[in-house]
């Protein structure tokens, strides 16, 4: 009997917190529904049709999956995608040891000293992309750029290289620049990670006689592992969509040698003369993205959940 | 032991020593940048780097700022074509003034209309979804951190075609409007509003305080920081948010300064001190923000990830 009662009770409750609730998701909803998730089902649709830029409707005809298929045989975007896996692989991992490393020798240092550090690992993300790739453009140019005759006059190099004209060396030079717009979120996130690992279990350990390496991995790196995971997520979706860099400074050249499916996808969807605006193709290498992200993160999450 | 101690001074020392080093090569990028903006062209060509400009002038900055003129405010009425037999409804206003100019004050009410909005929506989304048991909750919740994991540029050529049919593209709020729906904010302030005691809330109904009343004068001050945070968070987002800007903005009179400099750059490729002017005006008021509200944002990063 109570119980019937406290159900009638709780179900007048519930619709007045349902009202509610809703009547406060409602702004953010519709902005979230309309300019998200919307445009990801039209991503999806348009993957199987052939729509083009220039149509005045939504979708053209259906087609299938040959988007698919011909993405298959597309060299170029077979290129883009192995470049980018390129980049996700290496990328990743150097930033994350290179952020944990960098938070473990700062976390300790006094206030001020910190956040100075902190800023200054920070700014390049801060910077913009854009003006960021103007200047490393400088800086890597033929002639005029810095670290050419810097190496020149250390006696390095004798002859300056033509560091983004060059086949071997474009996509190395992206990746660093990617390196440096990448580690500034992930020290934030180690830094207060360090910051909160339970200090009794660490003293315990030294009370033990546990060197500081093994108070670090047994201990610390243990406890951080949910801040890694995060910072491995990331991580990959940044290398995934690194764009800018591209288009400004090589334009997926020489020879598609810095070609990604991000830039490839622009470069359909925009550029492309025979295909121009050809946005079903676009779309379908975007939901190909999606997969992989998707499969990466979710492989992400369950490698960290079995140790 | 005594070992121990020395080669761990040793160590310290030299992750000082490498991290001086790593901090500098960091700065090195905007050191050239705000540099390169006042070295005359001898500099600029120079064989050999010029550390320090060998006089400061202010030529880039001129030459910047005579590239091209537009009316200084411009302001498209969302919808309003919809109202005007198809004709895009343009509030303008003020002098011709330079083009560098415009594109720093659409970046600016772009940045600045994003983040309002952005804070607006995503604190009432964050505490109904921290504090109101309703039916959904909980598949919203997961679908909003999905999306997150989303890469946003995949949907940006769909958004496009959806701004066509809404008339927006070609206007800054083609880019507000997708930035506000990025599901972050909410998921941020909702990490806030978690830590609102529920007894607060319980005993400001019991005061008769409605729904509304409630919101604004018990749950706002509580998640203040959040929102600091999300500020500051969503206006260096959308100040640097390049892909969508390119994509969403192809006319001159809506760029913004990254697209700016863009267009410098594949104008004059080589005018180096020119675009050095540019990145600065583009990257200094940023930065400054960045440096002001630093605690806030880092608070914002650090909060935004856990449980993430």
């Amino acid at each position: 009997m109570a119980k019937q009662q406290q159900s009638k009770m709780s179900r007048a409750l519930q619709r007045r917190e349902n009202v509610a609730g809703y009547l406060f998701m409602l702004p953010s909803l519709i902005f979230f529904l309309g300019f998200v998730i919307i445009p990801m089902f039209i991503c999806i649709i348009t993957s199987l049709t052939n729509t083009n830029m220039h149509d005045p409707g939504m979708f053209g005809s259906f087609i299938g999956l040959k988007n698919f298929s011909d993405l298959a045989k597309d060299k170029v975007f077979l290129k883009g995608l192995t470049n980018t896996f390129v980049i996700v692989i290496v990328s990743v991992p150097t930033v994350c040891a290179f952020s944990l490393w960098v938070s473990s020798a700062i976390y300790k240092l006094k206030g001020p000293v910190l956040s100075a550090f902190r800023c200054i690992f920070y700014l390049p993300v801060v910077t913009g992309s854009v003006a960021v790739t103007v200047v490393w453009k400088w800086m890597y140019d033929n002639y005029t750029g810095i670290l050419n005759s810097a190496l020149k006059s250390t006696g390095i190099l004798e002859k300056g290289i033509n560091w983004l004209g060059n086949e071997k060396t474009a996509l190395w030079c992206i990746i660093l620049i990617l390196f440096t717009t990448s580690v500034g979120q992930p020290i934030v996130l180690y830094v207060s990670a360090l910051g909160n690992v339970d200090q009794t279990l660490v003293e315990a350990a030294q009370v033990d006689g546990a060197t500081d390496l093994q108070v670090f991995w047994r201990i610390k790196w243990a406890q951080m592992m949910p801040t890694t995971l995060y910072i491995l997520v990331i991580t990959t979706i940044n290398s995934f969509q690194c764009f800018a860099l591209i288009q400004l400074l090589t334009a997926g050249g020489p020879n598609h040698a810095t070609d990604t499916v991000m830039y490839y996808i622009y470069y359909t969807a925009f550029k492309l003369t025979e295909q121009a605006g050809h946005f079903g193709y676009a779309n379908a290498m975007g939901v190909i993205l999606a997969i992989f992200i998707g499969l990466l993160s979710a492989l992400q999450f369950k490698l960290a959940k079995e140790k | 032991m005594k070992s121990n101690t020395t080669r761990s001074r040793v160590y310290r020392i030299f992750s000082i020593v490498v991290l001086v080093i790593l901090a500098i090569l960091f700065l090195f990028p905007l050191y050239w940048i705000i540099t390169g903006a006042f070295k005359p062209a001898v500099d600029v060509y120079a064989q050999e780097p010029v550390w320090w400009p060998t006089e400061w002038v202010q030529n880039n900055f001129k030459n910047l700022f005579n590239k091209r003129s537009a009316p200084l405010w411009e302001i498209f009425v969302p919808f309003g074509s919809f109202f005007n037999n198809g004709e895009k409804v343009l509030l303008s206003a003020g002098p011709s003034a330079p083009a560098a100019f415009r594109w720093l004050i659409n970046t600016v009410f772009m940045s600045v209309m994003a983040m309002i909005i952005t804070c607006a929506t995503a604190a009432m989304a964050g505490y109904a979804l921290a504090k109101k048991r309703f039916v959904g909750r909980a598949i919203l919740f997961s679908l909003i951190v999905c999306a997150m994991a989303l890469p946003k540029q995949v949907i940006l050529i769909p958004l496009l075609k959806e701004m066509a049919g809404l008339r927006l593209y070609d206007s800054l709020w083609a880019v507000i409007f997708p930035t506000v729906g990025w599901p972050f904010g909410v998921f941020l302030m909702k990490q806030f509003s978690e830590s609102i005691p529920g007894e607060i809330l319980e005993a400001a109904r019991i005061d008769g305080a409605s729904e509304a009343k409630t919101f604004i004068t018990v749950v706002l001050p509580m998640v203040k920081p959040g929102i600091g945070a999300l500020a500051i968070f969503t206006f260096i987002n959308a100040w640097n948010d390049y892909f969508m800007q390119l994509v969403m903005l192809p006319s001159g009179s809506n760029f913004t300064m990254p697209l700016g400099i863009a267009s410098l750059q594949a104008e004059t490729s080589i005018d180096m001190g020119l675009l050095m002017a540019g990145a600065a005006l583009a990257s200094v008021p940023i930065i400054i923000v960045f440096l002001i509200f630093q605690k806030y944002f880092t608070q914002g990063i650090t909060m935004g990830a856990v449980k993430g």
